[in-house]
Parts: structure tokens; C-alpha cells; sequence
């Protein structure tokens, strides 16, 4: 932990987006898994993770960043699937 | 070259705000305070500043708009009394947490309830522990040359601390008096461009403001704090020393009248102070060696300096236009603090004067000054805390 | 430099607000600021009010923002972002500031419907060009779940629980959408993050406006709501559906609703997968249920007319 003489005055955080050093992967609960035959390729649940744990690479969905997923489910939910088969299913961690 | 007028305290402190010409000026308006925004819009208006007004609807805002602006990195100004320095109190204690050199002239008023727009100290030292810097001024020259040198003083890059200008309510912000005004340039100069810091503006390195902390550091971010204040008695002297130079005009951490050989002396701050140094000199002639302290820096409080310069005197009364109730008043407080740690202390008592407007009058320093003999005499004291020119 | 709204194209802007943020899981409001900065065009400086998102996303020495960012207190997002635009202003008018930028406020229904009320209404009538976010989850959630002026009839908060004489809260909420456009502002909308285009096309025409503007988004929070953790986009979606939440604008003037449902779903259906409306459905407080209904059905009804024209 810092001293005191080796703070910024007025706490003022000089490096934006530092919370990437903070990893939120450990409250997770269940894990989303990606089915990627039943992926449309949608983005929904890029959209809609609060967590911005959906990785995509040219604009295309490669996966999950298991370093800050939460584990929600809102992916899960929302991913309409392939003729009714969803592409993320939620698993229970340390299954 | 300075130019002699005759104008009101408010008049004087609005003046030296523009020529501080600070970026951002947010103003509400409040008795005695108004007249001072009410000038400084009329400058905003004709061109005469290159300031940016925002006319928020209330303190609060005020304060906030104030400390939104000067994170967006650029000078930044306000006045208030009272009660809207009250409903800023909470905005105070960010504006100095984040460390941001906002400056303010505070028009000392009574608070409510009952209902005082007049003048006396119970607004400012209320917010004595908000971590601003604290100037107080006897007369409208004081106030004017305080505020130039609070721009100095708080966007010194060691501090960038805000900084209240303290002046009393109707008897300097409204009184017509004879003082001189710096020429533009001089002040331009002596006060110098804004340094900014950790701008919000500065999209390419961005900033995040006012972070939770928790109880892992945020007594570490006092400490820090405490040590910026630390650094403030040395700064005022430095911007004292140079703002003598420009004007002539002597400041220091507080103003020591005849108090070298005194015996029985007041330490009395604002207005007063100027009613309170002729009784001195009455009595003076009377063969009585009477002498007086005014404080200007009260925040930081220079504890040694003034332990100082009263060790040797045999009684004191401290003068507090404020108080506390159920305990001594905020000047008394101080003053009896700073002089525990010296082997040699005068006698000390504590009178509470001019509430709400009251007249202080000759006689009533003059009859503190006479309690002060008797004590000195060895008559010993009889009350440590009294009200003076209350009817019984 | 104009994204496409399309998600495509959209998935390849950086994201300015990062993981790490520490909101609880499946939390609508890091949703919400995620769509509002990936429909900005310009570069973005925000204001937070005290609340949830701020003590989440800017805790010690991490912060989820990758823009400049201030908070202050909980009563004045909206006083501190005109004073950030206000120096702005005076940089543009030195000549010290060559881009274009954007304000935005972001404050929950406690610090916007309450205790940041007035500023907010200040801010607006001072013409700051600014846009205004309330992310509403209809409580104090950032305290423990406390009824706000947003709280809707019946809720069960911590302090209106459901008890066996006080069925959850006695008034109906406050329609904060409306008594922002009542400022006579150019640009006032209401929007859900499951409707995601309409969000950021919101959002976009907001910033366009050239002046104060306001978007109140609902923000399903499933601690408040006693929901489940991955349902705030569906339960968004049914809060549109049943016209609990209807999606409209009112821009200079003139309202208009940018979803119409083609059948307007019960509102139970919105209200049963949450449980702090689970008393409503004992036989008892029927009578509430109904004054609830009847809130949000005069409500849809007069936003009906007003958006007829």
C-alpha cells in the first residue's frame, strides 16, 4: 500500500480505464460456455454484457474474458441460438 | 502608479477580481455578497473580463459549478455570505479535498435562525475545517490587496488550495473608504498566468476526480492534505514579501500592534481591529501598555508565531465575533491552544462582541483593556467567557 | 469519424468504459453507459452523481473510465458538468481548445428525481450544452433499496416494505421524463437498454441538439428488484412492452413514441418475475395491484394523446 507522501493530491486518478488491473473473474458463479456451431454471429451478447467480457475480433464473437465475466447469465439469455440451440449455456463453476 | 479612490469594500474586492480576470465565475446571490456579483457581471457584461458567468440557482450548485470548472482546469471564482456559505459547506470540503485553488471572497454575515443579514463571523468560522485557506481583512484595502494575493497564493503549485477572503458584512462591504487600486498590468503581472494541473480538459490524458476510498487509504489522503496545508504560512509570506514590493503595503501571518513591550493587549480580527487599535493608542498616552494582534491567516493557524509574539504580555482577551455555544469561541480556542505549549502565558479571557451587526464601540475595548489591568494587577479572573455590550 | 449504428460495426470502437468496474452481476446500468459512450461521436466528459455507478466503476486507484471524468457529491451531477462545459466555454472562446466535445451527466433516480432535482433543473434552464443521464431503478439501490420519488406504487423497498397495513409504497412515482421536457429544452427521451438502436440513436440526437438535454433509462437492477441476475435486458424489454416504461422522445416540443407495441402486454408481466412487487398478488392487496395498473395505463394513455399530435 502507498504512503501518504506518495499519493496524488486530491486523489486524483491520473491513468483512465485503470480498473483492467482489477479482476472481477473470481465472482463468478456459473460460466458462460460458447457453443460455436449454434453462433449467428448476433453480437447480442457483446451489447449486452455488463462486464465487457465478451471478446470480439472483427466484429465477430471469438469467446469470453473469463479475467472480468461476472457470470450473469444476460448472454445466455438473450443469444437467440440456431434453430431454437442456444450458443452460450451457463455452467456451474469447478463442475 | 497606484490610483486613490473611494469606494465600498465590495466594490474594491470585485475589482480585484477583475483584474485576477479568472476564467469562470459562479455567482447566486446573497446580502451582503450580491452587490460584489452584481459588479462583477456588469464587467462580464462590457466586455471588460474574458470570465464566463454562470448564474446557478443556488450555493450549492455554486460551489459545484466552481469545482466542475476548475477540474476542467482554468481559474475559477466566487462570492457568498452566510447562509449560502452554509449551504455549501458540504461543496467546501471537495473543493478542498481535490485539491482545487478556487478563490472566494466571504462577506461575513451572521447565520439564522433568528433571521441577520449583518455582519459577523459565524459563517466563515464555521467553515474553519473545510481545509480552505482563510484571509481576514480590517478595511476594504485589506480586502482588496487579500484577494490579489489569494490568486498567488492558492495556484502556488506547491498548495492549489481555495482560498476565502473574509471581510465584514456592511461595515466594510458596503462602508465608502479611501484606498488605492494597482494599475491592471501590475496586477496582471503579479498574479501571472493560471498554471493548470490535471486538467479535465486535457482529453489526451484522462482524468478520473473524486474516487471512493476506503479505509486503507483515505487517512493517508488527510495526512497529504495536512502537509499541503503545512506548506501555506511559508507561500503567504513569500506572496506577502512580493505584494510589498508592488504596493508598498506590509502583510504578514497577522498584524502585531504596539504589542512589543505590551502588557495587556487584544487579539481582535477584522473591522474591529481598526476601532480596537485607537483605544490602544488612548491608553497608550494614558500611560496603560496596551497592544493587539489581528490575525489574517487563520487557516492555516499560525500557532508558534503567535505563541510568539503573546508569551510575554500579562492578560489577554481574545475578541470573537462568533460562537460557539456551549464552548469558548473559535478565536479563543486557537489562541489558548497556541500558547499551552509556551512556559511563559498571559492570563487569557474570552469576550464574545457584535453578533449579528452590533456595533463594537470604543468603550467596549476599552473596558476589556481595563478587566485586562486588573487581571494583570493580579485581581484574577472572574468570568473566561463573556458577552460584551449585551443589555442585562 | 461516424460509427454506423450497427453492431458490427459498432463491436470494433474501443470500449471507454473498461471491465474491473465492480457493479454487481448483471447490473442494466454499466450496460447503459457502455451503449451511451459507444453512440457518442465527439469525445465525452462525464459527470457522476454519487450513487451505485460511481462508488462501482471509481474505487482507490482504479477507474473504469477511460474518459475524464468527475464526481463530486451525490445532489450535483448536473452543477458540476456545467462547470466543467462552462470552462470549456472559456477555452473555446481563448482559443485553447480545438475539438468538439461533449458533456454527459450520469445520476440514478435518488440523485436525479430528489436530491439532485434542483440542480438539474438549474442546469437545464441555464441552456448548458449538456446531456443529461438518469439510469433509474426506481430506488435508493447504492444505500440498500429505499424508496426514491422514482419508486413505483406498491414496490417493496426498505423503507416502504410490504407490511400486513402498508402494502409497499402509498404514492405513485414521479414522471420525471416529462417534467424535463416541460423545461422546454430541445431534446427529452425516455429509453430502455434492451431496445438498444432507439437508445443510441437517442443518444446521438441528444448530442446533436446543441443545447441542455435529458434521457431518463430504466436500469434493472436485480439486488433492488429481487430478480434474477440475467434477466435485466428481459425484464427492460417487458417494462417497454407493457407500456411500464414506454419509449418516446420529445424533441423541441413535439412528442413522439419511437415503440409502439402492437399489443400492449399485461403489466403482470413485467411485475411477477420481480419480487419486490410479490405482495401485490395476495388477495388482499389486490386494490393496490390495480391503483398500480391504473398509474401506468393513465400514464400510456396521455403520452397516447400527446404523441397523436
Amino acid at each position: 500500500m502507498k504512503k501518504w507522501h506518495e499519493l496524488v493530491p486530491g486523489a486524483v486518478i491520473l491513468e483512465g480505464g485503470s480498473a483492467v488491473r482489477f479482476k472481477t473473474g473470481s465472482w463468478r458463479a456459473f460460466k458462460p460456455l460458447w457453443i460455436k456451431e449454434n453462433c449467428i454471429q448476433c453480437l447480442f451478447c457483446w451489447m449486452y454484457c455488463p462486464d465487457m467480457s465478451v471478446t470480439v475480433q472483427d466484429g465477430k464473437m471469438t469467446g469470453f474474458d473469463y479475467d472480468y465475466c461476472k457470470g450473469c447469465g444476460i448472454c445466455a439469455l438473450e443469444c437467440p441460438g440456431k434453430k431454437g440451440n442456444k450458443a452460450i449455456i451457463m455452467e456451474e463453476e469447478g463442475k | 502608479m497606484q490610483k486613490v479612490v473611494a469606494v465600498t469594500g465590495n466594490e474594491a474586492v470585485a475589482n480585484a477580481l477583475r483584474q485576477a480576470n479568472p476564467d469562470v465565475c459562479a455567482a447566486y446571490p446573497i446580502t451582503p455578497a450580491t452587490d460584489m456579483m452584481q459588479r462583477f457581471a456588469s464587467f462580464v457584461s462590457n466586455g471588460e473580463v474574458d470570465t464566463e458567468l454562470i448564474l446557478v440557482e443556488s450555493e450549492h450548485s455554486s460551489m459545484s459549478a466552481c469545482i466542475g470548472a476548475s477540474a476542467a482546469g482554468g481559474r475559477v471564482i466566487t462570492a457568498t455570505s452566510s447562509q449560502g456559505l452554509a449551504l455549501m459547506w458540504e461543496m467546501l470540503h471537495i473543493a478542498s479535498g481535490d485539491n482545487l485553488p478556487i478563490i472566494m471572497p466571504v462577506v461575513n454575515r451572521a447565520l439564522s435562525a433568528p433571521l441577520n443579514i449583518h455582519g459577523d463571523h459565524s459563517d466563515a468560522m464555521g467553515a474553519r475545517d473545510t481545509g480552505w485557506i482563510q484571509l481576514w481583512s480590517e478595511d476594504a484595502q485589506e480586502a482588496y490587496d487579500n484577494t490579489i494575493q489569494a490568486f498567488r497564493i492558492g495556484e502556488h503549485l506547491a498548495l492549489r488550495l481555495p482560498v476565502m477572503i473574509n471581510l465584514d458584512g456592511f461595515i466594510i462591504s458596503h462602508s465608502i473608504e479611501r484606498m488605492e487600486y494597482l494599475e491592471d498590468k501590475a496586477v496582471e503581472d503579479f498574479i501571472g498566468e493560471f498554471k493548470v494541473v490535471n486538467a479535465l480538459l486535457d482529453l489526451d490524458k484522462p482524468k478520473s476526480y473524486g474516487p471512493l476510498i476506503l479505509p486503507d487509504l483515505y487517512i493517508e489522503y488527510k495526512r497529504l492534505q495536512h502537509e499541503i496545508m503545512s506548506r501555506v504560512k511559508g507561500v503567504v509570506l513569500d506572496v506577502a514579501e512580493d505584494f510589498e514590493k508592488l504596493s508598498g503595503r506590509k502583510y504578514g501571518l497577522f498584524e502585531s500592534y504596539r504589542l512589543e513591550d505590551a502588557e495587556v493587549g487584544l487579539v481582535i480580527m477584522s473591522s474591529a481591529a481598526g476601532t480596537a487599535k485607537d483605544v490602544v493608542d488612548s491608553l497608550r498616552v494614558k500611560g496603560i501598555k496596551a497592544g493587539l494582534l489581528k490575525p489574517r491567516l487563520f487557516r492555516p493557524f499560525p500557532y508558534g508565531e503567535m505563541a510568539a509574539s503573546l508569551q510575554n504580555l500579562k492578560a489577554v482577551a481574545v475578541m470573537d465575533r462568533a460562537d460557539s455555544f456551549g464552548g469558548y469561541g473559535p478565536v479563543f480556542m486557537e489562541v489558548s491552544s497556541a500558547l499551552y505549549g509556551s512556559s511563559k502565558r498571559p492570563a487569557l479571557i474570552n469576550k464574545i462582541y457584535g453578533l449579528g451587526g452590533r456595533d463594537f464601540l470604543p468603550a467596549h475595548a476599552e473596558e476589556t483593556f481595563l478587566e485586562l489591568v486588573d487581571i494583570a494587577k493580579g485581581g484574577g479572573i472572574k468570568t473566561i467567557k463573556e458577552y460584551i455590550g449585551v443589555r442585562q | 469519424m461516424s460509427t454506423e449504428l450497427k453492431l458490427k460495426e459498432l463491436s470494433k470502437k474501443e470500449d471507454l468504459f473498461t471491465h474491473g468496474h465492480r457493479m454487481c452481476a448483471g447490473c442494466g446500468a454499466p450496460i447503459i453507459v457502455k451503449m451511451v459512450l459507444l453512440a457518442a461521436e465527439h469525445p465525452v466528459i462525464a459527470a457522476n452523481a454519487t450513487g451505485c455507478l460511481e462508488v462501482s466503476s471509481c474505487i482507490s486507484e482504479y477507474t473504469a473510465w477511460k474518459i475524464p471524468w468527475i464526481h463530486t457529491a451525490f445532489e450535483n451531477a448536473a452543477a458540476t458538468i456545467s462547470g466543467v462545459e462552462t470552462m470549456y466555454r472559456a477555452y473555446k472562446k481563448k482559443g485553447k481548445m480545438d475539438k468538439d466535445v461533449k458533456f454527459i451527466a450520469f445520476g440514478g433516480d435518488g440523485g436525479t428525481y430528489d436530491i439532485g432535482f434542483q440542480s438539474l433543473s438549474g442546469a437545464m434552464e441555464r441552456g448548458h450544452d449538456m446531456l443529461y443521464i438518469c439510469y433509474d431503478n426506481g430506488a435508493y439501490m447504492n444505500t440498500g433499496i429505499q424508496r426514491s420519488s422514482a419508486t413505483p406504487r406498491g414496490a417493496d423497498t426498505t423503507t416502504c416494505p410490504a407490511g400486513s397495513v402498508i402494502p409497499g409504497k402509498p404514492q405513485r412515482r414521479k414522471d420525471l421524463t416529462r417534467i424535463m421536457a416541460a423545461h422546454n429544452i430541445p431534446y427529452a427521451a425516455q429509453a430502455a437498454p434492451s431496445h438498444w438502436l432507439d437508445l443510441m440513436k437517442k443518444v446521438r440526437k441528444a448530442l446533436s441538439a446543441g443545447g441542455p438535454t435529458f434521457m431518463n433509462i430504466i436500469s434493472p437492477c436485480n439486488r433492488g428488484w429481487r430478480s434474477k441476475t440475467d434477466d435485466a435486458i428481459a425484464l427492460s424489454r417487458l417494462a417497454v412492452e407493457t407500456c411500464y416504461w414506454p419509449l418516446y422522445e420529445v424533441e423541441n416540443g413535439e412528442t413522439r413514441l419511437t415503440f409502439k407495441p402492437k399489443t400492449k402486454k399485461p403489466l403482470i408481466e413485467f411485475l411477477k418475475p420481480q419480487g419486490r412487487f410479490k405482495h401485490l398478488f395476495a388477495p388482499e392487496n389486490e386494490q393496490r395491484l390495480k391503483q398500480l395498473e391504473a398509474d401506468i395505463d393513465a400514464e400510456w394513455q396521455r403520452l397516447l394523446k400527446e404523441s397523436a399530435g
